[in-house]
């Protein structure tokens, strides 16, 4: 295909189609993508039809063409307002009516929050029976000493349960943004190739320290408590301020850490892609399904196997410790994931 | 408890389950097993319609071992199972329609991505429709909000980014509005269960103590919406984003998303605020005059618009307006027009995007008018069923949009006078716009000019022909047996306060 | 009015930290700034949250050994917060990735310059 329009630049056809259309070559190239189609519409014309009506067509495209430079001439008008005294006048009046409307809006929740309850009142509303049962009989019937991890991950789990699938989400469109694709990659590194002066697209790996040995020398002291401080936190999130979400953001800096200390190289021997999509399936999966089977236990007034455990051991709280460790290990996966995509457009 | 009564849990694990999986699929597998699924879903819906109609009686199914207030719940009525039904239906049609433009506009690497948002995003419409928690429809709607903005950028070319990046902006802010009214309705009453909620705010506002408060938080979340729906002077984001994205995703966009938070709202309205409270609080009237506005303003950007993708999303604009209008109005004749239309606006406006982009493919890709001339005759059923949707949403007779109309009609007049007068003239104007940019648009694509983009031998792919059969049956179904579904809509609503 | 404020004064600096978030949004045509305006907005609607929960005296909703009479804080609201900021996080980087994205394609942060060469690129 390509080679063929290549040539047809040359044509016959072509120069008679550029003399009706009065233009030079200077002014072909800004509009390249539109001739573009039309190339291609009436090569597959020509092919096809041996006898072309010329004159029709070439009127239409004359006209379709004065409409397009007459767009675009707008446009460069648009480009120049900036400098010329309307645009001034109107974004200035913008911005006087955005701050003002700002302040309006600050003022209305200003005289809400005198109207509202009470900073720190224990009669507030929000104090009602729901919280009450939450502290009172979490133990019972969670068996998690953390209040909030017991609230969390069994009375409303079905937030959480959708919580995570907004990280999963998220990280699949950073995924479908950033994600670099391999034929293109090779592409560049041809084109850096031959020209031997470096063009920073956005690439700031170039000028990153290689190396650094005082920047390793700390990342090995400090990475390994980091994470296994990360899997503490994770671990005892049913018995302590913590939890998944937590322990995995802190596990995920380590990892981001290890990874700016010692390259991408070093990380991708024990985390690649692969891993990544694994560990999060899985973990989402597991979620889902430890989560759906006490939904359906609970509708249908089902008994729960799960044991509960004596509350403050590690090992209790029936599913809140390994919904824990699904989240740590989703977070952790996708913190990372979001660095190195950000970094490089890959794992 | 019913086997049939657990589907609509059922429903919105498995969406989330197979969403996670489709992320390791290859994309034409990921394409079967969401075919499948939203099959599977519209099947399961159906099953929960009819036991809710037969049983006469909403129910309610607890996530959980815990009941209500701390735990979260689902409520499922027969206004609800049917929007389920009905988005089911559409996501499946649009998807059918828009299948092979999905693989054409979108890098093979990321087609499986597309149906992993598909699959999140039907969980999250499923949940909004079924949810009976405050915060939990807050998850949701950011949910759905990312596999929205998904689905616009995903097409991967600058138009669609800078429109996916204006649509964020704009729904980060909504979200952020709606979380900021959530908060304060929490501090209010101390709920985040809506029949909760709705009992303590009864209560507030027969005392009267908190009245200000109350009329903020209901300003913010009705702010928070209209934003992500596009109600007329927040709608800058809806025409780049619909006019730009892949074919399927503008239909769902358009039909599904921005319908979906509209009945959020209406939910809002019943089950959390009260119609009463609402009434008082001149909230209505608030929308009523937005929604006038914009039903003027949409069909007007529409006349100038010569790419026809851009004026079917500037004439969604308009047809928002139409059904803000209809909850405006503050009565429930108003509400069942309201939500009436939401259907026959979902099932002509993503026929019309589908026709669309069928009607561009034989005229070169191009969206323009002048190209389009005569792509009526190229891509027959495409022809027809642009020129069907451009008719329902005028307001012919027979279709969908015509019925919906009248039912918008009958509500103005027992409303109250002041409101019916207006009600009546921009109807009467807004309708003359509508024919006069979908007539002249029809007419146009049956010109017969142009000829030089004719594909000898072009077929309009199976899928497609397929979906835009059955969007046109839909739109005569929705035209002529009007009077179930309004039936089911009313006492659907009677279950609902 | 202005005691209450001061009374409810985790409030009122929510309020206003909300309004700085909402004006930066509004006043900003740079991609980055923008989501930092929208960062702002989302964080204050957390410290509204978390200060809606706070209970005079009270202690974290941890379980605390030994003595009886311990008033905890509302764990709702800590909850709802939790959830809040794994929400604002995927948005947020989403948001950057995206702007990394237009910024490789139109060397530019601001939006409406993007949207002009966006047109532009069509013709």
């Amino acid at each position: 295909m390509s080679r063929q329009r290549s040539n047809y630049e040359n044509t016959l056809w072509r120069k008679f189609e550029r003399w009706v259309n009065g233009e030079d070559n200077s002014s072909m190239e800004a509009s390249e993508k539109h001739e573009e189609k039309i190339q291609r519409i009436s090569k597959e014309q020509q092919q096809d039809v041996v006898d072309f009506e010329a004159t029709a067509e070439d009127v239409n495209e004359l006209i379709s063409k004065e409409k397009k430079r007459k767009i675009e001439a707008l446009y460069r008008k648009y480009e120049n307002w900036p400098q010329t005294k309307g645009i001034k006048i109107f974004t200035g009046l913008y911005r006087a009516m955005a701050v003002i409307l700002c302040a309006c809006i600050i003022a209305l929740l200003l005289i809400t929050v005198s109207y509202l309850p009470e900073f720190g009142n224990a009669n507030n509303p929000a104090n009602n029976e729901v919280p009450e049962r939450y502290i009172e009989n979490g133990i019972e019937e969670t068996g998690a000493v953390n209040f909030v991890a017991g609230m969390i991950l069994d009375y409303r789990a079905f937030d959480t349960l959708g919580e995570s699938h907004v990280l999963f989400i998220a990280a699949c469109c950073v995924l479908i943004l950033l994600r670099a694709d391999k034929k293109k990659e090779d592409k560049k590194k041809e084109q850096k190739k031959n020209i031997t002066c470096v063009v920073a697209d956005g690439n700031d790996r170039i000028y990153e320290p290689k190396n650094d040995k005082i920047l390793q020398k700390i990342a090995f002291i400090l990475v390994p408590p980091i994470i296994i401080y990360g899997i503490y936190v994770v671990l005892n999130g049913h018995l302590s301020p913590g939890g998944g979400f937590s322990g995995g953001a802190i596990i995920g800096a380590g990892l981001i850490l290890y990874t700016n200390a010692f390259g991408f190289k070093k990380t991708s021997e024990f985390f690649t892609y692969k891993t990544f999509s694994t560990v999060t399936v899985c973990s989402l999966l597991f979620y889902a399904g430890a989560k759906s089977y006490s939904f359906y236990t609970g509708a249908n007034h089902l008994e729960s196997h799960i044991p509960k455990g004596i509350p403050g051991n590690i090992l209790s709280s029936g599913l809140i410790l390994p919904l824990n460790i699904a989240v740590g290990l989703i977070v952790a996966c996708t913190m990372y994931g979001f660095y190195s995509l950000f970094r490089k457009g890959g794992m | 408890m019913d086997l049939i009564q657990n589907f609509p849990f059922f429903c919105i694990i498995m969406c989330l389950a197979s969403g996670v999986i489709c992320s390791v699929l290859s994309g034409k597998t990921a394409k079967r097993v969401c075919l499948t699924l939203v099959t599977v879903l519209g099947i399961m819906n159906v099953c929960v319609l009819c036991y809710v109609l037969k049983t006469g009686e909403s129910y309610t199914f607890m996530m959980g071992h815990f009941p209500a207030p701390w735990g979260n719940e689902l409520r499922i009525g027969v206004l609800e199972a049917l929007m389920a039904v009905f988005f089911c239906v559409i996501m499946l049609l649009s998807l059918v329609g828009g299948i092979k433009f999905v693989f054409e506009d979108i890098e093979d690497t990321k087609t499986n991505l597309y149906f992993v948002m598909i699959n999140l995003m039907m969980s999250s419409l499923l949940a909004l429709i079924y949810t009976n928690d405050l915060f939990n429809a807050y998850v949701f709607v950011e949910i759905n909000t990312i596999a929205a903005f998904a689905l616009i950028m995903i097409r991967n070319n600058g138009h669609s980014l800078v429109a996916a990046a204006k649509y964020i902006i704009m729904s980060a802010l909504g979200s952020g509005l709606i979380l900021m009214g959530l908060s304060m309705i929490y501090d209010l009453t101390g709920h985040l269960l809506m029949s909760n909620v709705k009992e303590q705010i009864s209560l507030i506002n027969a005392n009267g103590n908190y009245a200000m408060p109350l009329t903020v938080v209901i300003g913010l979340i009705c702010v928070g919406l209209a934003i992500k729906s596009s109600l007329f002077p927040f709608h800058s984001w809806l025409p780049d984003a619909y006019g730009y994205s892949t074919a399927s995703s503008s239909a769902i966009l358009s039909s599904l998303v921005s319908k979906s938070y509209i009945f959020l709202l209406i939910k809002i309205f019943y089950r959390v605020i009260g119609m009463d409270v609402m009434v008082d609080h001149k909230i209505t009237n608030v929308l009523f005059a937005f929604a006038i506005i914009g039903m003027l303003m949409g069909s007007i950007r529409a006349i100038n618009a010569h790419d026809i993708r851009r004026l079917i999303a500037f004439s969604s604009i308009a047809q928002i307006g139409y059904i803000y209008m209809g909850i405006g109005l503050g009565t429930q004749a108003g509400m069942i027009a309201a939500i009436f239309h939401i259907m026959s606006h979902a099932a002509s406006k993503a026929m019309l995007f589908i026709a669309a982009r069928g009607l561009s493919e034989v005229s070169g890709g191009s969206k323009d008018f002048s190209d389009l001339k005569g792509a009526g005759y190229r891509n027959k059923i495409a022809g027809v069923a642009f020129a069907v949707g451009a008719l329902s949403m005028v307001g012919i007779p027979l279709l969908a949009g015509f019925t919906s109309k009248v039912y918008f009609a009958e509500a103005a007049v027992i409303a109250s006078p002041k409101k019916m007068w207006i009600a009546m003239v921009t109807l009467a104007i807004s309708t003359i716009l509508n024919a006069i940019y979908f007539i002249r648009a029809t007419i146009s694509i049956y010109t017969p000019r142009n000829e030089h983009y004719a594909v000898p031998g072009y077929k309009c792919a199976k899928t497609m022909t397929v979906a835009l059969v059955l969007f046109i049956i839909l739109n005569f179904f929705l035209g002529i047996f009007s009077n179930s579904i309004v039936q089911a809509i009313e006492t659907g609503l009677g279950m609902f306060a | 009015m202005l005691k209450m404020l001061f009374n409810n004064y985790y409030e009122t600096v929510a309020v206003i930290l909300f309004g700085i978030g909402f004006t930066t949004l509004l006043l900003h045509r740079n991609m980055i700034k923008k989501i930092l305006g929208l960062n702002i907005m989302d964080t204050a609607v957390y410290l509204f949250l978390a200060a809606k929960g706070y209970i005079y005296g009270g202690v974290a909703p941890i379980l605390v050994e030994g003595s009886k009479e311990v008033t905890y804080v509302n764990p709702i609201p800590s909850g709802l917060v939790l959830t809040g900021i794994v929400v604002s996080v995927s948005s947020s980087a989403l948001m950057l990735a995206l702007t990394i994205r237009l910024y490789k394609r139109y060397h530019t942060l601001d939006i409406d310059q993007m949207s002009m060469l966006a047109k532009k690129e069509e013709m």
